[in-house]
Parts: C-alpha cells; sequence; structure tokens
C-alpha cells in the first residue's frame, strides 16, 4: 500500500465516511475509553509535564545532530555483523530489498507492523518477483487478506471494521467457521500464522526506535508477532525512517515509556523488543543475516524548515486519538496511510499540496491534538502554517485575509460542512464534560477552565431538533 | 565476527548536514546533561518489599499469575504452575540457576518419570530446538531483571538461552528472584547502558516481557493470547 490511498476527493471521502455509522461509533469508543485510560497511566506515573520535556529534548538533540548518531548507528550495526543501507529514495530502498529476495530465492515472508514500509510500497515489489508476503499484526493480517483494505489508525489499523465483517472475511478467504467472537477470531489468525513464521525465508520489520551507542533496534508490540518474525526467519530485513534513532538506552527508555503510555495507555506493551545484528556465534535461533535499511524519502526535506518539529514523532497517535475532526470522519477521509493530526502535517510534506493540500484545513485548531502530543510536537501551529503556505502559493489575498476569507468559504458553501462543523462540537468535547459543564478543556479551553467551567455545545442543535421532530424518529 | 557493508551513507549524510545548514558532524557530539529527569523519581525510596507489592498489583493488569514462594518450595511451586497450565512438554534454557535453585531432581527425574517430557535448549541440535519450542506447552526461564512498575521480566539472549522458549510455547512462567526487582525500566536501562561504556557487548536480543501477548485489533476488545503464550505466570523467590 503506498501513502496515497486512492478513493477520490477529499470532501466525498469526508461525505461517505460520515455515512458509515459502525466507523464512527468505533472511533469515538476507542477515542473514549483510550482518553481515560491515557489520562489514568499519565497521572499514576506523575511528573509529566517534565516527562513530555524530556522526551522533547531527547528529540530535538537528535534531529539536531542526526548526521552524528546515524554514523555511530551504522558503524556499530556494521561491527556486529550487520549490513547498512541508506535509502535516499522508496525506490532504492525497495530495490535493495527485492535484491535480498532474489539473492536469497525467497518465497515466503512474514513481516510486522510498520508503517514506513507501507508508505514505500513494498509489499508488491516483492510480490511482483514471486514472493508471498504474509503480514502478521492481527489489525495488518485482516486488512490484507480482505484484498489489501487501507489502514485507518496507525496503531489500530483495522479499526473501522466490526467484528462480523472480519469474521466474513475470514470465511471467504480463510475457511473459516466459526463465530464472531473475537476470541476465536485471533486464535484462527494465530494458526494460520504459526505456520507462515515456521516456513518464512525473510522476515521483515519496522523499528520504533534505533539506538546508536549499540547498533540495536527496539520494536514494541502487544501481540509478539514481531518476535516471532525476527526469531525464525534466516534473515531480518529492517526498514527505519532516518529520524526514528535515540542516542544510548537510556533515551530509549524513556521514549519507550512515552510510546506506549500515550498510544495504548499501557506502561509497557507486552513485548519490548532490543536485537543487536544477526543471531551471535553459536546460537541456534535468530537470523542468520541482518539488513538495515535507512530511509530518507522527502524526510531530509523537512529538516532545517519550521516543519522539522514533525521529525520528533513517535507514532504513537495519541493526537489521532483526540482529534474531533478524525472522530468523526475517520481514517479512510484523509487519503494517506498517516491520519489525524500527525497525518495533516505529515502527508503534505511526504505527498506533496498537489494531492493533500485539504488536510491542512482537517482540522478545528482547537489544540487538543498538540496539547497529547508526548514529545511536544506544536501540531496545530504547523497545521496554520501549511495553511499560510498553500494560499501564498494561490498567491491571492494578502495571507491573513485569504486565510479568513477561506476558512469562511470553506465552512459556509456547502452545506454537509456547515452540518459537519456544527455537528462535531458536541461530542469533541465528550470526553470533557461533566454534568453538561466542560471542566477539563482541550488546547486553548485549558486556561479558561482552569479558572472556571465553560458552557458544553447544546446536543441538540436546531436542524437536528427539527427533523427528528418532522420524522418521528430517534436523533442521529 | 565479519563486519557488516555500509552503502550509501556519505552521500545521504552530506544531505543531512546541508539540511541542517552546516558542516557533516561525524564524531564529538556527546549527550548533554538533560534538563529534568522525571525517570529517577518513580518508586523512589521503595524496599524491595514494597516492590515486590507494587509487581504483585501490576500482575493483575497484565493478566499474569502471581506466586510468591521461597527457595525450598520452589520445585513444589513451579509443578502446580505447569500441571495448572495442563502439563508438559516443558521447554528450559541450559541455565546453571535451575540447578542453583535445586530444581534438577525436577527437570530430570520427577517430571520425565511421570511423562512430562522436558527440552533443554541444546544449541548444538540447531533447528530441534525450534521444534521443541512449537510442541512445548509451557516455556520456563528465570527472569535476568525484573520491572515491578510494568510487571516485566528482562531474558538476555544467550547460546544456551534461545529467544523461542519465550515465544512459542502455549504458555509462559517465568522464575523471579526477589534480588532481580528493580523500580522500572529505567534501572535497566540504565545497567546495560554501563554496559556498553565500558565496552560490554549487549546479547543479540534483549526482551522486554509483560505478561500474555494480547491484541485489541478486533473492535478493540482484548483477546490475550494472539501470536505468543495465552497464558502467562510470574513465580517469585522471595529468598534470592
Amino acid at each position: 500500500m503506498p501513502m496515497k490511498i486512492e478513493n477520490g476527493p477529499f470532501w466525498k471521502r469526508v461525505e461517505e465516511n460520515l455515512q458509515n455509522d459502525f466507523m464512527r461509533g468505533a472511533v469515538a469508543g476507542m477515542q473514549d475509553r483510550g482518553y481515560v485510560r491515557r489520562l489514568g497511566v499519565i497521572e499514576e506515573l506523575g511528573h509529566w509535564e517534565e516527562w513530555r520535556s524530556l522526551a522533547e529534548q531527547i528529540r530535538k538533540h537528535t534531529l539536531e545532530n542526526l548526521d552524528y548518531y546515524l554514523m555511530q548507528l551504522s558503524e556499530n550495526v556494521a561491527k556486529r555483523g550487520g549490513h547498512v543501507f541508506f535509502a535516499q529514495t522508496a525506490e532504492e530502498a525497495n530495490d535493495y530489498i527485492r535484491r535480498i529476495a532474489l539473492e536469497k530465492q525467497a518465497k515466503k515472508i512474514v513481516k510486522s507492523k510498520s508503517m514506513v514500509t507501507e508508505e514505500i510500497n513494498l509489499n508488491p515489489v516483492l510480490e511482483a518477483i514471486g514472493c508471498q508476503v504474509v503480514e502478521t499484526d492481527l489489525g495488518e493480517y485482516i486488512l490484507q487478506i480482505d484484498d489489501h483494505d487501507p489502514p485507518s489508525h496507525i496503531v489500530g489499523p483495522a479499526l473501522h471494521k466490526n467484528k462480523e465483517q472480519i469474521r466474513d472475511v475470514f470465511r471467504r478467504k480463510l475457511g473459516y467457521t466459526k463465530s464472531s467472537d473475537p476470541v476465536e477470531l485471533a486464535r484462527h489468525a494465530r494458526e494460520m500464522l504459526r505456520r507462515d513464521y515456521l516456513t518464512a525465508d525473510i522476515g521483515i520489520t519496522g523499528c520504533n526506535f534505533a539506538i546508536a551507542e549499540s547498533g540495536s533496534i527496539t520494536l514494541v508490540t502487544n501481540e509478539g508477532n514481531a518476535d516471532l518474525v525476527t526469531a525464525l526467519p534466516k534473515t531480518q530485513i529492517t526498514v527505519m525512517g532516518m529520524e526514528r534513532i535515540v542516542p544510548t538506552f537510556e533515551e530509549m527508555e524513556v521514549l519507550v515509556s512515552m510510546l506506549t503510555r500515550s498510544a495504548v495507555g499501557q506502561k509497557l506493551t507486552s513485548y519490548i523488543t532490543v536485537l543487536t545484528g544477526p543471531r551471535d556465534e553459536g546460537d541456534a535461533d535468530g537470523p542468520e543475516e541482518f539488513h538495515l535499511v535507512i530511509v530518507d524519502n522527502g524526510r531530509s526535506s523537512i529538516l532545517g524548515t519550521e516543519f522539522q518539529p514533525i521529525l520528533q514523532c513517535i507514532r504513537c497517535a495519541a493526537c489521532v486519538n483526540v482529534c474531533p475532526v478524525y472522530r468523526h470522519i475517520g481514517g479512510h477521509s484523509y487519503g494517506s496511510i498517516y491520519s489525524g493530526p500527525i497525518g495533516a502535517v505529515l502527508s503534505p510534506l511526504l505527498g506533496g499540496y498537489d494531492d493533500y493540500k485539504e488536510l491542512p484545513y482537517a482540522s478545528s485548531l482547537c489544540a487538543a491534538c498538540t496539547e497529547a502530543c508526548p514529545v511536544k510536537i506544536p501540531l496545530h501551529e504547523l497545521l496554520i502554517k501549511h495553511r499560510q503556505i498553500i494560499v501564498e502559493r494561490e498567491g491571492k489575498a494578502p495571507v491573513a485575509e485569504k486565510l479568513a476569507m477561506k476558512a469562511f468559504r470553506l465552512g459556509t458553501a456547502s452545506s454537509s460542512l456547515y452540518r459537519f462543523g456544527t455537528k462535531f462540537a458536541p461530542s469533541a468535547f465528550a470526553p470533557f464534560v461533566e454534568d453538561g459543564r466542560v471542566t477539563k478543556g482541550p488546547g486553548p479551553l485549558k486556561a479558561w477552565t482552569e479558572s472556571r467551567e465553560f458552557p458544553a455545545p447544546s446536543k441538540e442543535r436546531f436542524r437536528d431538533w427539527f427533523q427528528t421532530r418532522q420524522k418521528g424518529g430517534n436523533p442521529s | 565476527m565479519t563486519r557488516g557493508t555500509i552503502q550509501n551513507r556519505d552521500a545521504f549524510l552530506q544531505t543531512i548536514a546541508e539540511r541542517l545548514g552546516r558542516a557533516p558532524r561525524l564524531s564529538g557530539v556527546s549527550r548533554p546533561q538533560w534538563d529534568c529527569a522525571p525517570q529517577w523519581t518513580v518508586f523512589a525510596g521503595y524496599s524491595q518489599d514494597d516492590l515486590l507489592n507494587v509487581l504483585q498489583k501490576q500482575c493483575g493488569l497484565i493478566h499474569t499469575d502471581y506466586i510468591e514462594t521461597t527457595s525450598a518450595e520452589l520445585a513444589g511451586a513451579l509443578r502446580r504452575q505447569v500441571a495448572a497450565y495442563g502439563g508438559g512438554p516443558v521447554i528450559v534454557p541450559d541455565d546453571p540457576r535451575f540447578a542453583e535453585y535445586g530444581l534438577s531432581a525436577l527437570l530430570q527425574d520427577e517430571w520425565p518419570a511421570e511423562q512430562t517430557a522436558v527440552h533443554t535448549w541444546n544449541p548444538a541440535l540447531g533447528r530441534q530446538n525450534i521444534d521443541a519450542a512449537e510442541q512445548a506447552n509451557v516455556g520456563i526461564a528465570f527472569s535476568d531483571i525484573t520491572l515491578a512498575e510494568s510487571g516485566t521480566v528482562v531474558l538476555f539472549s544467550r547460546n544456551e538461552q534461545g529467544r523461542a522458549i519465550h515465544f512459542l510455547p502455549k504458555t509462559y512462567i517465568a522464575i523471579v528472584p526477589k534480588s532481580t526487582v528493580v523500580p522500572r525500566m529505567t534501572q535497566a536501562a540504565a545497567a546495560i547502558h554501563e554496559q556498553i561504556e565500558k565496552g560490554g557487548l549487549v546479547p543479540s536480543c534483549i526482551n522486554f516481557i509483560t505478561g500474555p501477548s494480547n491484541s485489541a485489533d478486533i473492535e478493540m476488545n482484548l483477546v490475550v493470547g494472539v501470536h505468543g503464550p495465552m497464558k502467562a505466570a510470574y513465580i517469585v523467590v522471595t529468598d534470592r
């Protein structure tokens, strides 16, 4: 799957997804439960603002000295017998990985979840030379067997599907005969994938954090799939975005602590695995050969610009999980594998404004994303910068005026947008509401609500009330 | 060890330096003193007993059975836990601690006499170890470092302790000497970093394992037991 998801123009995608009741319910449920869980572990940990400052400082220092740390990382990987390939473009990365697959005469390749391999569209390249490529993360596996349905969330890629749909896909593609009980579905996937792990020629992973001081890579999962992908096949290929690196184990630890809390509200996920080079001499498992592919693919063009902070991202999706716009339009509306606020900032940078010029406007600028970000990326400010650039490129009215007019035009030109705008306000605030008052507001509301309560947006708009009254039905 | 290859590095790093608007920095950077260190304040001043309480409570959250015992009672506790998980086959690393903790008779005589097969990881057997792990009902290993906050056992791979022991068996038991318990991942990371500073080599695989495998990918329902073990237990040895 390339970064771009081909599914029509932005507003059409939004319209379609607003009609998808299951998806919207699933996203809302995920956001509400995730919000409570995340705040719970943050509160338990204590000193969260200090943690965020530390994480931000680590990420900034690493980016400012990225050439040094990549030098150190590659030296240490090579010292341990691993091979490092620096790929400026997606094509270079794919060509290198294809060459290894051909050299190994690989028939089956198992993969653990990796956004960067999605971004460079690796799977079709390997399939074109006759390899069977098996995604092993349960969510990715479900999407893959459902004719490559695109992911809708960077942590929970199959969030938009319900268990009955998954059961039907399993029946159609895997000869599954049992129920839609998630336990039975997961057990079936376990059985199917066990055989794949044991017979695969190559294992491919992403990389949560590379550790420069030791030439290690860190993988974070709950399922344990990355461990089987790396323990059993003879060849391991790890693909990393060039910014996913920390100086030492000590910084890895801080960022993993932030990642697991921010992504899934866990103190640590079930499996954090630090791998260094191929298997040690005399080991009976682990890969005999290890390749690390370090990918630029547009990232270096972000360095040294006002967008540099986006490279601090650790892919936790906390911003996605608090975003009121994502809540309503879902991941597929973004037309990119990177959705939500992070996607709205990153997709135009990696994929260009021609494809993604609407995304910076898919935001209410409420700043909940900025406040949730564990590495302090000023997401909503970067969205505004995108808007400024887009407006300037169109070369019309002065920036401020154009921006105001554009926002006004976007908000009022279409009745669906107007509905969308007024509709999301109440549920966007739902996590913060107690007894009809907003008590702990996000972003700019925070300072206000710290000293007084803010009235919650009305649950029922006049238009809804009127329509319901006319139809005599229940409000949506 | 044969050194691996590095391709395309110079141009790649040159581009980064240019974008950052300065000459390439290929050496001489040191980590700054970070402005704050909140990670060291977590459970600061806790006694070993306090940390065990934290660990026990956390095990409840991560679907992990928590058992306390003494080294004298360990063999019995281990035997009961393996029976509770449905018996053998069992797979263990070749670890001198099994003998030190009085488990040799159980592994070598008692279980085999009861038809509970025990496979001890033996690097000379190569792939057969993986087959044994795949068929095993229970994998058992000693925790090298234990993290109270998250309920995590840390395991360093070595020739005698393959990775598959922790992932392929249906269930998993970690033996946790009380002395291995530290507040959180901070202490483990610092210990590993210190070894590296002294010129030590990290093992090819370090596992931080927190309970059984799980997934919430189907309607966000937690399913315990996806690709790795479906159940997990920690047996804490309080006098070691």
